[in-house]
């Protein structure tokens, strides 16, 4: 309990961080923000509304102390301005349909991803120098070494255009309905297919490695080897005795590879028009809609912060070690 | 009293690796090949932004790699575009390292409340998600070269602060360090003639990974718009292939090129740095050592175990 309560301790210090980078944020413009941040509003909004929208930026006259103060009070409430792109929705609005997109497309590839990845570790752990310790790695080495958004125009270019087996782009077909029937749903994975596809082949090559190398050493170690020789099967011995500890350190980055797996999925979905974050960012960013852009940055990383805490519940219920000293 | 010269023919320990290493010859190699393109390349290949011909031609005996949808060749752009992608992203390798570097070895030498301080800090960068946080503050300030690399290093640190921090406690338990402090050397001092030194190693690892990370985020950067779209390198070539469309008029050519050359590069530094690992890894020389010597034998090599044993 008391672990958990630590954790949540530094994710606050986080997102607090992450407000604070978003409140200094617009003063890193030369000049005075303000009138940098506003002039796209200018004709769209009456003097009162701009005068309200300074406030939630905390871009009002006094001293910073008591901008920044302002700025929190907002952000608390969750206010985060009017987007100019999207005039004349609030920020939550526009990014609240966007987020269940990106938090499928992504969510969905990195637990793939890990799962499989782990498991082809495993397997090439087990059947050291066998083919798939082999040619694998450095297979998916270098698929990882190209970029995600590439690997998505590439995939793109074959399976959408070339061959046609799946659709261009965006998240459901402009004739289906939204809802939660089989046709829809079927259409949806249909969609997001591709784009999970190329997630899951860049980033597999670390969770492999990682797993490999790990369960090397745990399949080395006392407890294994006398689990063995107590007789027990192969494959209770490799996967509820060594992968289940070999596990550990790959759930301890998992937290950081969400983060980095987000990143890189924002890419995807551009190339994908998929109506997620980040292709909100890039029409936010091509169209100057700072105060979009900035509720998407925190949006992001509060869900960043809040899956990272689930990783502490698993680790948690994986490590006994961890369990027993936190009681 | 000094440090035990473990970086003494380091060099030389590192050509050695990369000639027995089969892995680490070939990423050498492909890393000098793009070298020398990044160097001489641009003397040679013309004008980037010369318009050569009718756009979204494909590959021919006169356009090698074919041209793009503003009619410019792709080849050319290619070979110019070497220069400025990879000195960029080598700077910002060296730089991210050098900013980590500071902060964990600070924090690894001095520990208590010094080490709980920058840790924390550095673990809120590490799990603030880099790719947003880069965009907005790019996309804040005046677009070019200067503020992509700016952003990189910004978001891109911590990693290697976390690295250098479990060096620099490792190395802060060792004996001859201890003896610098009771000879009451100063803390300086320690850091830069005593730890540092015996940091090389891992620093130049680090230095490569960090400039793979350097140059996939700076093309994802330059591909989102956010560099100075003007200027040829291989992130802007593919923001004008995608927005371009080249992918729906079926011109593969725009966009392979330069995806492949990035990869290439990434792939020959991780190469080169799983080389460098038998170097400062030496159970994996030994396990490697073992199992020649066993198959030699005709033995099956099995799981042993090696030992690592101090040269007589």
């Amino acid at each position: 309990m008391r672990y958990l309560l630590k954790r949540l301790g530094f994710y606050l210090v986080a997102a607090w961080a992450a407000v604070t980078i978003n409140f200094f944020l617009p003063r890193l413009m030369p000049g005075d923000p303000a009138t940098a941040l506003f002039a796209r509003f200018k004709g769209k909004l009456a003097p009162e509304a701009i005068d309200a929208l300074r406030a939630t930026f905390g871009l009002t006259e006094g001293p910073l102390w008591s901008q920044y103060l302002t700025y929190l009070s907002h952000v608390l409430r969750g206010e985060m301005g009017v987007s100019i792109a999207y005039f004349p929705a609030p920020v939550s609005q526009v990014i609240g349909t966007a987020l269940g997109w990106t938090l499928f497309l992504a969510g969905s590839a990195v637990v793939l991803s890990f799962a499989i990845g782990s498991l082809l570790g495993v397997a090439a752990a087990w059947w050291r120098r066998g083919w798939v310790d082999t040619w694998l790695p450095s297979a998916l080495v270098f698929a990882g070494s190209l970029p995600y958004f590439w690997l998505a125009m590439a995939a793109l270019y074959l399976f959408g255009f070339q061959l046609g087996w799946f659709p261009l782009g965006h998240a459901y077909a402009d004739d289906s309905v939204p809802g939660w029937n089989l046709a829809f749903v079927v259409d949806v994975l249909r969609h997001a297919a591709l784009p999970m596809l190329t997630i899951v082949i860049a980033t597999l090559g670390g969770w492999l490695l990682s797993m490999r190398n790990t369960m090397i050493s745990v399949l080395g170690s006392d407890y294994v080897n006398l689990a063995r020789a107590k007789g027990l099967s192969p494959a209770r011995v490799v996967l509820r005795y060594a992968a289940r500890n070999a596990l550990l350190p790959s759930v301890t980055s998992f937290g950081m590879a969400l983060g980095f797996v987000l990143g890189g999925s924002l890419l995807t979905e551009i190339v994908f028009s998929y109506p997620g974050q980040g292709y909100l960012l890039v029409q936010a960013v091509r169209n100057q809609d700072y105060p979009l852009m900035q509720g998407i940055f925190l949006v992001i990383t509060l869900a960043v912060l809040a899956a990272n805490w689930m990783v502490d519940l698993v680790y948690l219920w994986l490590d006994a070690r961890t369990r027993d000293s936190a009681s | 009293m000094s440090a035990p010269d473990l970086t003494r023919g380091t060099l030389g320990a590192w050509a050695l690796a990369i000639r027995r290493d089969r892995k680490a010859l070939v990423g050498a190699s492909l890393l000098a090949l793009f070298a020398v393109v990044a160097v001489f390349g641009p003397f040679f290949a013309g004008d980037p932004t010369a318009l050569v011909g009718i756009p979204l031609q494909a590959p021919s005996a006169a356009h090698w790699l074919g041209t793009n949808g503003q009619g410019q060749d792709v080849l050319t752009q290619l070979i110019v575009g070497t220069r400025v992608s990879l000195a960029l992203g080598f700077t910002v390798g060296i730089l991210v390292v050098l900013i980590g570097a500071l902060v964990g070895v600070t924090a690894g030498y001095f520990g208590g409340r010094v080490d709980g301080l920058l840790s924390v800090f550095s673990n809120v960068f590490l799990v603030l998600p880099g790719m947003p946080l880069a965009i907005v503050i790019a996309a804040y300030l005046p677009s070019g070269p200067f503020t992509v690399g700016l952003v990189l290093v910004v978001t891109g640190w911590a990693w290697n602060a976390r690295v250098m921090r479990a060096q620099a406690l490792a190395l802060r338990r060792r004996d001859f360090v201890a003896a610098a402090i009771v000879a009451g050397e100063s803390d300086f001092r320690i850091l830069m003639a005593e730890i540092l030194p015996n940091m090389m190693s891992v620093l130049v690892a680090q230095v490569i990974g960090s400039t793979v990370y350097a140059i996939g985020a700076q093309v994802g950067l330059e591909f989102l718009g956010l560099g100075d779209v003007s200027r040829v390198t291989w992130g802007t070539m593919l923001y004008w292939a995608q927005n371009d469309s080249a992918l729906l008029t079926g011109s593969w050519w725009t966009f392979v090129p330069a995806g492949l050359c990035v990869a290439l590069v990434g792939f020959a530094l991780t190469l080169v740095n799983s080389g460098f690992d038998e170097i400062t890894n030496p159970r994996l020389q030994l396990e490697r050592f073992w199992r020649v010597h066993l198959i030699r034998r005709g033995q099956v090599p099995g799981r042993s175990t090696p030992v690592v044993r101090e040269h007589a």
